[in-house]
């Protein structure tokens, strides 16, 4: 988290982009090339490996590999039910595997084994099927070799072979013969009519491990020796240490070794207890400055005066400098820093010795870990082998690389295998937030209500910069996502990106900068409404004509809601609508506000269109998280500095939602035959302007600023 | 030498006295399905029964359970069939998962002291379990669905 690990990992991330990038995509277009060398083919024992996703032994028992991180987002399940679908397996009879870091699980919408940006499904839609497709072609291959019939009669079914004539062959008698038979080209993929599996609420793959303690997350990873190691981390933002003693932390029993590493002073003892006791006893001098421009109240007005001065063009359509309106608004709204707080503190197994280095972590990026230890060890990235166990939550946080970097460098000092896990203090505490983001925006109506102009200029940090991304013409489109994109009806639309770099290390956040950006776009579009003297759920409906994917879920929302019944005295709706990563999602929100003003959600409803659904009930799920998530953080989340403190460090002091305050959630899946876009993330962007809209609907009072403070809604 | 009594066995550990019994779980016996998450009895996550009640072992030093009876996630049923579990698996509630012992510890305690327990009763006995996946609605849902498994079982 020291701003060196910062650069590190950011030219690290590009050098692994074009590094381990390239040979990928032939992997993944051509599933079958990647086929595992020399199955022993024709004997009983033979395994059937057509490509990396697929392996059937001559027993049936049929393996489908996932290379994408499971998270919470339900991979293991989703993905596998593109492959069966194709490969026509008996998906009762399916297991389904973690891959291992290689190139051939490279996502190909990131050219490296890593998961987010809600890209799982979207990536491997047509790779895996393809993988399925093929495999099956080659079983029917070897079915008719077998019979010595025409491929033509065969079919496959459920994990068979059949023949015309009624007899079949299992996918395990057919493996030792199927895996010398050349690799068919071009599969057919199945008609969508035909779906038996893809297409089904079936049940997650990983649930029953996770109802009796044995699902395996990072910090459950056991190994011969495994010593635990928690670190003193800097106190204030960028501060180095000077010296530290140690003295009183050895005499914690079960203390092992006090070592300084790049991000701070690591305590190595005998599990956890010991190592976090002897952590608070080590006496650490850092260089203290105090740094006053990191102070929440000064980023805020730097922020604020950045607006001042023109930024990077994101959009610009028509001429918002001569655009003629009757009347003109004037916002500024705020969103703070955020942190992820995933259940499981950030924590990464790693084991260095002379034969190479073994890594365990949860991980939402793989292919990064093995690129970067790679280059801070100077050990050949093929001897750099990195185990993905399960994600006890994401949302970004898990594609950085400090964790992993941390357990290498501890490991390496100490030679031994090296447990490193953060307090939820230093978890907390640990910089990779959403950036804070300011906004103005300025928009026209004409006479009769209708849009004229929206004019806006964001001040934010880069978070594509701090993950490696490059800037597109200086642009970081992830600053104005979910406000560039402005859909409503509008001859003038101009949008403009203003970077700021306080120095607080920023990160990738559940849906990104969509999740401040929606807040702010759907809260203005709802001030326009107003002004205009419109519903504001009608005037969106109008001005979204010539975009009928955000109209259709704008109003299977509203007709499910109930948009235009009453509600009781002291409830009021409010709505919005968002695109983000390929999908759309429109959110219904019924609020009240209790005695001291703080804002009570009473019942959500949610459209979404993600195209085609694979799993809906996943989907349901996933809509239903990610509106919690949003909703944590349009109630409570907020990270403040004090003098390059971070002021929170819990979950007393840095909220979340919990069971009192989770409202029921409703969510509608539009039907669609169009290529699946992201689940995991789009739900989140228009809770907060849902609710913000609903309140002032209730209030008249206008709250342009998240967390929604009860203070600022109160009426007396 | 402390002596506890973990899923019906007896056993003596030999760990400094405040060592929370999260610790002695994870570390000393090798117990991992009870997680870590906050280390201030502000999340759930650590839920384990204490004689049977719903009880935080991240801040419950190890001195303090000599002589108890503690039941953790492994030892919550033989073959995953605790009405809890089988109503976990029915509405399909994790998606994470980290969460979820903790959860089903505590949803288990709340149904052994409330046969039938309404949504007021199942704020009050849940909301000091936080998911960050925010599977709350499912969690109410299992709630209910278990409830009534166990009346069957009765």
């Amino acid at each position: 988290m020291t701003s060196e690990l910062h650069k590190y990992s950011r030219r690290q991330f590009l050098q692994t982009s074009a590094e381990v990038g390239g040979g990928v995509m032939i992997g993944f277009f051509l599933p079958g090339l990647s086929r595992a060398a020399s199955p022993d083919a024709d004997t009983a024992t033979a395994t059937f490996r057509p490509n990396a996703f697929i392996r059937i032994a001559a027993n049936d028992e049929i393996t489908l590999i996932v290379g994408m991180a499971e998270m919470g987002q339900g991979v293991l399940t989703s993905l596998p039910q593109l492959l069966a679908e194709e490969l026509e397996a008996d998906w009762h009879r399916v297991r389904v595997e973690q891959a291992p870091v290689d190139p051939a699980y490279n996502n190909p919408m990131f050219g490296m084994q890593g998961t987010g940006g809600s890209t799982s499904v979207r990536a491997f839609w047509e790779p895996l099927r393809r993988a399925g497709a093929t495999a099956r072609e080659m079983l029917i291959t070897a079915a008719a070799d077998t019979w010595g019939v025409n491929r033509g009669t065969c079919v496959a079914r459920e994990g068979f072979i059949h023949h015309s004539s009624g007899k079949k062959l299992s996918y395990g008698q057919l493996a030792g013969r199927a895996a010398s038979v050349a690799v068919a080209q071009d599969a057919p993929l199945k008609n969508p009519k035909d779906f038996k599996i893809l297409g089904k609420s079936l049940p997650r793959l990983d649930s029953p491990a996770k109802v009796n303690g044995s699902a395996r997350f990072g910090m459950d990873v056991r190994t011969d020796g495994l010593l635990t190691a928690v670190i003193a981390h800097a106190p204030v933002i960028g501060a180095k240490v000077v010296s530290f003693d140690a003295t009183r932390a050895k005499a914690v029993a079960g203390v092992k070794h006090i070592v300084q590493i790049d991000s701070g002073v690591a305590v190595v003892a005998n599990g956890y207890w010991a190592a976090k006791t002897a952590r608070d006893a080590l006496d650490v001098k850092w260089d203290l400055d105090a740094k006053p421009e990191l102070t929440s109240k000064a980023i805020r007005e730097a922020m604020l005066t950045r607006l001042d001065t023109p930024g990077v063009l994101a959009r610009n359509e028509g001429d918002v400098a001569s655009a003629q309106s009757a009347t003109t608004l004037e916002s500024t709204y705020e969103a703070p820093y955020l942190a992820h707080a995933c259940m499981e503190p950030m924590n990464c197994t790693a084991s260095v010795t002379a034969n190479g280095i073994d890594i365990w972590a949860p991980t939402q990026a793989s292919g990064v870990n093995r690129a970067v230890i790679a280059k801070l060890t100077g050990v050949s990235p093929e001897r750099v082998n990195v185990t993905t166990t399960l994600l006890g939550g994401g949302f970004g946080r898990r594609f950085a690389q400090d964790f992993v970097i941390a357990a290498v460098q501890i490991s390496k000092a100490v030679s031994q295998p090296v447990q490193v896990i953060y307090t939820r203090e230093d978890d907390i505490r640990g910089q990779f937030y959403r950036p804070a983001s300011v906004v103005r925006l300025r928009g026209g109506i004409d006479g009769a209500g209708q849009p004229v102009f929206l004019d806006s200029r964001v001040a934010c940090s880069s978070v594509s910069q701090a993950g490696g991304f490059p800037l597109k013409n200086g642009l970081d489109e992830a600053a104005v996502e979910g406000l560039s994109e402005w859909p409503y009806a509008t001859p003038h639309v101009h949008v403009e990106w203003a970077p700021y770099e306080p120095g607080v290390s920023v990160w990738f956040w559940r849906s990104v900068g969509n999740s401040q950006n929606a807040f702010f776009a759907e809260s203005f579009i709802d001030e326009m409404a107003h002004a205009a003297k419109k519903d504001p759920f009608e005037y969106r409906r109008t001005l979204l004509s010539n975009h009928p994917r955000h109209r259709a879920v704008l109003e299977l929302a509203a007709e499910r809601a109930g948009w235009h019944k009453s509600l009781p005295a002291g409830r009021a709706r409010g709505i919005a609508v968002c695109e983000s990563f390929g999908s759309f999602v429109a959110e219904v929100v019924e609020a009240s506000l209790q005695a001291d003003g703080a804002p009570r959600v009473h019942r959500v409803v949610c459209a979404i269109d993600c195209g085609m659904a694979v799993n809906p009930g996943i989907i349901r799920r996933q809509v239903q998280s990610a509106v919690i998530f949003g909703l944590s953080a349009a109630l409570h989340g907020e990270i403040t500095l004090k003098d390059g403190r971070v002021e929170q460090k819990n979950f007393d002091d840095y909220p979340v939602v919990r069971m009192n305050e989770a409202p029921p959630i409703e969510v509608h899946i539009v039907p669609s035959t169009e290529k699946p876009g992201g689940v995991g993330e789009p739900g989140t962007p228009p809770i907060a302007p849902a609710l913000a809209n609903a309140l002032f609907a209730l209030t008249g009072k206008r709250v342009r600023r998240l967390p929604l403070r009860a203070e600022e809604l109160r009426t007396t | 030498m402390i002596t506890i009594n973990v899923n019906g066995q007896s056993l003596s550990v030999d760990v400094p006295p405040d060592t929370p019994l999260l610790w002695v779980l994870r570390d000393t016996l090798g117990l991992t399905g009870t997680k870590f998450a906050c280390g201030q009895a502000l999340c759930g996550a650590c839920t384990v029964h204490l004689n049977g009640t719903a009880t935080r072992s991240c801040v419950l030093p190890i001195s303090a359970v000599q002589g108890g009876k503690v039941t953790t996630i492994e030892g919550l049923s033989a073959h995953s069939d605790h009405p809890v579990q089988r109503a976990w698996l029915q509405h399909d509630v994790p998606q994470c998962g980290y969460c979820q012992s903790g959860q089903i510890m505590s949803a288990a305690a709340l149904l052994t002291q409330n046969k039938n327990p309404s949504d007021a009763d199942i704020d009050a006995a849940m909301s000091g379990n936080i998911c960050r996946c925010g599977t709350y609605n499912d969690i109410r849902a299992a709630i209910h669905t278990a409830a009534g498994l166990l009346k069957k079982r009765v």
